[in-house]
Parts: structure tokens; C-alpha cells; sequence
């Protein structure tokens, strides 16, 4: 499964080109300033989190990521969602070239294509559930009427249809990451991009969760990708991926 | 994100910090306040005077010593007695010519005393200023040529020294001088808290030798044709300037006078403007502060509604509409209690208020554009948020 991250999918001519590809992507922080800099010299006090990376996600593909902590899993996750771009090296959506998007076709992207899982759920605290999953919607134009009615379908589907009133503060762990997926599906991505979803929960309830993201990439079609440290969960997804000292190595079969 | 719900998050934003958005609030409050209420203040001091300047009357010429020009320091006076029978005679018959001679005296009575304007006048004074006696008679021409020592009293210089008593007939005394008092004149009112009532009229020469002085301080002509105004003015001017300088005198019409008057007073209106404006601005610093306070605190916030698709504007609009909404709220409780103030002021206080519907607009106004002004800065800090940074904010 190496060779297939690291393989140039436009040889295969008859194929669409895949979800999304990084090439060679490497980032770098600079530490001690205020915020990021781009393109900074190796001078001592830069971290690099990734060095090089190339992978392709194909359209209704389920991939895991794993490796140690502060490899670069997240920092790899944000390229893969338009939410960050690459020191050096490109990204590429739909065979298109991310570094000729602005900021705000980025955004566009995100809203449209890309739905985020994120590590620490990120609800919006005194909002309902059913609002919070509807936020996506907000920023597509969404009517308020239709906005209500695929946020409570979105609900349904990861299970919460009988919690649409309820706030963060009202809802178990558990809960409140299937508002999270919720949220990221409501869109209809084609991408879904989870970062440790089952991290904050224990086994029994993060294998609920998997469980609702491998649904969707059965019942979808959608590409899904999903960052864990648990072996047992990256077990139950086709194709791993293994991240160390930001870059990727073979993992075992 | 359309503006409707835009709307709705700063709303729920403003709900969900309650006692931080009042305290904001207030500071606009007191600055959009203030404007109204010195701007009304401004406004009813200068209505105040052209009613009082227009009381005058229309066909009437003041021959003032010196220049008048805002600004210019008052002049002492070259009129004489002697300036103003040159002008009698030579504008006989086509107009009417009185004096006055003015200081601010204690007067007395019996055992009360009060503090009134001491005026010399000739006994034109009633017919050509509009005075109207109510109560007894005027000062004479034989008064003014004896130098006789009597008083025509204001309407409440007579109620402060005699009460309910009649005067006509009882005696005032001014630095130890004696007058009887032959009539009193009706009500003029007050200007800008001035009693212009708490006068004490004196034929011109009595005066002169109370004062102990030869001079006049201001000369008026009544010009009963208004088209003979012109001329009449350029005889005035040709005869004064026989005996004086041209800078010696100067002779307004009461538009000129209006003119002058107004000149003055929209000055002070909008020095008091400019004042109640730093407080407004002071309120802006406010609003900007709490809107960083906002941003801040919601860093993690944006960034999510970045990650999921908010473009920068959507969330520079979000938070400025947050500042306007305070300050438009800020502005209509400001309004309302600037309103409040003013109507307080004009009944329970001698200032003059007039609530005009241009400074309300304008207050109105400002604070949007206070707004706008103070919440740009922290809305675009918030649009420019970089999402993966933002969502790992502590
Ligand atoms: N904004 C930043 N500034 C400086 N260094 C950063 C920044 N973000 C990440 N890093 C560094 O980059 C490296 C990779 O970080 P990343 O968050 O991608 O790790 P991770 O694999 O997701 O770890 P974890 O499993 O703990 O979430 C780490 O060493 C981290 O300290
Ligand atoms: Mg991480």
C-alpha cells in the first residue's frame, strides 16, 4: 500500500483523478515569532512537521492514519482539508491545484466538499444540537427551512434523532461526537476527514463511532480518512497509513 | 452568510454576555446623550436670543460704538447727548431717535434691596424700543431736560422691591440718590436665564450725573418706512462722521444684529457639540475594546466557522454588525434619554433646550458611524484568523 500512496494516479488515464493528493508536501513552523511564516530557513528554531509527504485519496476510499504523537498526523489532516497550505509542495482537489485558490475559494471548498471531524468535538457551547449541525448550511446559503430539515435527516443518520433540542452541556461524550459527524455530513462531502474521533471516548463508544464512519463510506460513497493511535481501530479500516517524524513509512501488513 | 443571520449571532452573542453589553451600551448612551441634550441646549440659546433680538422690531437702526464684528472687544462709547440732538434734528420728521446709558446697580427700597441694569433713556425710549407701560407713565421729555429724579421700573424689579404694593409714587434709591417711581413697563422675559425685566429706567441726564458721565452708550433710530432704511442709514453715517471716526461707530440693522448674534451662538453650539462628541468617542474606544474582548474569547469559535466554510468577510460582518447593534442600541436609549434630559432642563431650569429633528438624526447617525468606525478593526482581526490556529486557541 506504499507504492500506491506514493504512485502518480495520472498515469492510470481512464481513472478520475483522486479527492484529494498531496505531492510531496512538507510544512514547517517557525517558532518564537507571533503566528507563521512561511518558507523559513532551517536555522534551529523551526520545527518541520512534515517533510515530504505523498498521498492520494480515491474518491469513497476509507483510510486510517497512525503513528506516535506529534508526528504530524493533524498538521497532514489540515493540508488534506484546505484548511492550511503546505510549506512547499502542492495540493491538489480534484486534480486541481490548491495554490491557485484564494482564501476564500478555500472556504468555499471546505463548505462544499470537506466535512471536519475534529479531535475535540468543537460544538458550539449554549447552541442545539440541531443548530450546531446546521452551521455548515449557514454558510452555503442554505434556507432556514431546508437548513433544519437535512440538519435533523444528518441527526438521524449518526443515530441522535431524539436529541435535536439538546445542548452540548446536555449530552455524553459519545453524543457529542455524533453531532460532530452529524455536522460534517450534512453538507454531503465527499471527503470526511476525522481527527482522533474516537480519542476522547472510551472503546466500546469510539467503536460506535467508527462504526457510523464506515456506514458512511459503505452506504455514501463518501472518502473517508481517519487519524487514530489505536491499532485496533485502524485494523478495521482497508488501507493504513503510518506517519513518523513527518513522514511516511510502511506500517505493518 | 446573509445579513438577517448575521443579525441573529450578534444578537445571541450581545444576549449571552448581558452585563458586559449594558456597560458597553452605556458608554454610548452617555455620549449619544450628550449630544442631544448640549446640542439642544445650543439650539434654544440662539432661538432664545434672535426671539428677543426680533422683539426689536424690524424697522429699527442701533448705532453702537465701535466696531461690531464677532469676536472684536466692546469699545467705551463717543456718543454725547449732543450726538444724538444732531441726529434728532437732522432726521426729523422721517424718524425717531432715543438713547440709553446702561450700568448695573443696586437698587433700594425701604429695607430690600436688589441688584437691577440701571438705564439712562430719552423719553423716545418706549415708543422706539416697543416698551409698553402698564402702570402709570413714562419718562418725559421735560424729565430728561430737567434731569429729573424719577424711575420707570421693569415689571420684576417692581415686584422685587415693592411686592404686591404699588410703587407709583414711593421712592427707590441708587448710590444714595433718590427717585420716585412714576411708572412701570410690561414683561419682556428672559434671555438665556437673564431676567430682562429687573430693569430700572432713569431719564438719560439723571443717569449721566448718577454715573457721573457725558457719554451715551447707544443710540437707536426708528425708521417708521422700511425703504427709507437705507437712507436713513447713510444720513446717520454722514452725520456722525462730522464729529467722529468712522471706527468710532458702527450702525446694524437687526438682520445685521441676527447675523451676528447667530454667528456667536452656532460657535457655542458646536463647541458643546464638539465636547458632547468627545464623549461619544470615548464610548467608540469602548465598544472597539469589547469587541477584541469578544474576538478574543471566540477565537476557537471562529475557527471552527472557518473549518467549516465561513469566508473572512462572513466573519467580519458577524462582528461588526455585533458593534453596530451595541452602538444603534447605544444610540436610541441615548436619544431617548438626551429627549428626556433636554424637556427636564427646558421647564426646571433656566436654560433654553430645543430638541430639533436634524441633531437627533445626526446623533443617530454618529453612533452607527461609531459603529462602523470602532468595530471595523476588531471584525477584520477576526476575519484574518488563520482556522488551524484558531481552533487550537486556549
Ligand atoms: N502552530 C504550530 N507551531 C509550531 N509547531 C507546531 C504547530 N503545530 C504543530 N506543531 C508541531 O508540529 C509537529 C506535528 O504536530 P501535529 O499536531 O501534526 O502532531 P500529531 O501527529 O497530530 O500529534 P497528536 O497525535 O499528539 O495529535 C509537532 O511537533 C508540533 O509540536
Ligand atoms: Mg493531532
Amino acid at each position: 500500500m506504499n507504492e500506491r500512496a506514493l504512485a502518480s494516479p495520472d498515469r492510470e488515464t481512464e481513472r478520475p483523478p483522486p479527492v484529494v493528493e498531496v505531492r510531496d508536501v512538507t510544512r514547517s513552523y517557525r517558532l518564537g515569532g507571533r503566528g507563521r511564516r512561511r518558507g523559513a530557513s532551517d536555522d534551529g528554531t523551526t520545527v518541520h512537521a512534515l517533510r515530504g509527504v505523498s498521498l492520494a485519496v480515491e474518491s469513497g476510499e476509507l483510510v486510517s492514519i497512525v503513528g506516535p504523537s506529534g508526528s504530524g498526523k493533524s498538521t497532514l489532516l489540515h493540508l488534506l482539508g484546505a484548511l492550511d497550505r503546505p510549506t512547499s509542495g502542492s495540493v491538489r482537489f480534484d486534480g486541481r491545484d490548491a495554490a491557485g485558490l484564494s482564501d476564500t475559494e478555500l472556504a468555499v471548498l471546505r463548505n462544499r466538499h470537506i466535512g471536519f471531524v475534529f479531535q475535540q468535538f468543537q460544538l458550539l457551547a449554549r447552541t442545539p444540537a440541531l443548530a450546531n449541525v446546521a452551521l455548515p448550511l449557514v454558510y452555503a446559503g442554505v434556507g432556514r427551512r431546508r437548513r433544519r430539515e437535512r440538519a435533523r435527516e444528518a441527526l438521524e443518520a449518526v443515530g441522535l434523532g431524539h436529541r435535536l433540542r439538546h445542548r452540548p452541556a446536555q449530552l455524553s461524550g459519545g453524543e457529542h461526537q455524533r453531532v460532530a459527524i452529524a455536522r460534517a455530513l450534512v453538507t454531503h462531502p465527499r471527503l470526511l476527514l476525522a481527527d482522533e474521533p474516537t480519542g476522547n471516548l472510551d472503546t466500546a463508544t469510539g467503536e460506535e463511532v467508527l462504526a457510523i464512519l464506515r456506514t458512511l463510506n459503505a452506504d455514501r460513497g463518501m472518502a473517508v480518512v481517519v487519524i487514530t493511535h489505536d491499532p485496533e481501530v485502524a485494523a478495521l479500516t482497508p488501507r493504513r497509513v503510518h506517519v513518523r517524524d513527518g513522514v511516511l513509512e510502511s506500517g505493518p501488513p | 452568510m446573509s445579513l438577517a443571520e448575521a443579525f441573529k449571532v450578534a444578537l445571541g452573542a450581545i444576549a449571552a454576555n448581558r452585563l458586559r453589553s449594558s456597560l458597553t451600551v452605556l458608554g454610548v448612551v452617555i455620549g449619544v446623550m450628550s449630544v442631544v441634550l448640549l446640542v439642544a441646549i445650543g439650539t434654544g440659546a440662539r432661538d432664545e436670543v434672535s426671539a428677543g433680538i426680533e422683539d426689536l422690531g424690524s424697522n429699527l437702526l442701533i448705532v453702537a460704538p465701535g466696531g461690531f464684528e464677532f469676536g472684536q472687544a466692546p469699545t467705551v462709547s463717543k456718543f454725547t447727548l449732543e450726538t444724538v440732538g444732531d441726529l434728532e434734528r437732522r432726521l426729523y420728521g422721517r424718524a425717531l431717535v432715543s438713547a440709553n446709558l446702561v450700568s448695573g446697580e443696586t437698587v433700594r427700597a425701604d429695607d430690600v434691596s436688589t441688584f437691577a441694569s440701571v438705564l439712562g433713556v430719552t423719553e423716545t425710549f418706549d415708543e422706539v424700543l416697543n416698551r409698553r407701560v402698564v402702570r402709570g407713565e413714562f419718562v418725559t421729555e421735560s424729565d430728561v431736560a430737567m434731569g429729573n429724579r424719577v424711575a420707570v421700573l421693569g415689571s420684576s424689579a417692581a415686584t422685587g422691591l415693592f411686592g404686591a404694593v404699588d410703587p407709583i409714587g414711593r421712592t427707590v434709591s441708587i448710590s444714595g440718590l433718590r427717585f420716585r417711581v412714576i411708572g412701570v413697563v410690561g414683561r419682556l422675559g428672559a434671555t438665556l436665564g437673564v431676567d430682562r425685566d429687573a430693569q430700572v429706567l432713569l431719564p438719560v441726564t439723571a443717569a449721566q450725573r448718577l454715573f457721573g458721565t457725558l457719554r451715551v452708550d447707544t443710540v437707536f433710530v426708528e425708521v417708521p418706512e422700511a425703504e427709507a432704511l437705507d437712507d436713513v442709514r447713510g444720513e446717520i453715517a454722514s452725520e456722525l462722521g462730522l464729529s467722529l471716526e468712522p471706527g468710532d461707530f458702527s450702525i446694524l440693522s437687526q438682520e445685521e444684529i441676527l447675523g451676528v448674534a447667530g454667528e456667536i451662538l452656532s460657535t457655542l453650539t458646536g463647541v458643546l457639540a464638539a465636547i458632547a462628541g468627545i464623549s461619544l468617542l470615548v464610548g467608540g474606544i469602548g465598544v472597539s475594546n469589547i469587541m477584541l474582548v469578544s474576538v478574543s474569547e471566540r477565537t476557537r469559535e471562529v475557527g471552527l466557522r472557518k473549518a467549516l466554510g465561513a469566508r473572512s468577510r462572513d466573519i467580519t460582518r458577524q462582528f461588526l454588525v455585533e458593534a453596530v447593534v451595541l452602538c444603534g442600541v447605544g444610540g436610541v436609549l441615548g436619544i431617548g434619554v438626551g429627549v428626556g434630559l433636554a424637556q427636564a432642563a427646558e421647564r426646571f431650569t433656566p436654560l433654553p433646550a430645543t430638541i430639533t429633528g436634524w441633531s437627533i438624526a445626526l446623533a443617530f447617525g454618529t453612533s452607527l458611524v461609531v459603529g462602523v468606525v470602532f468595530g471595523v478593526f476588531p471584525a477584520r482581526r477576526a476575519g484574518r484568523l488563520d482556522p488551524v490556529v484558531a481552533l487550537r486557541y486556549e
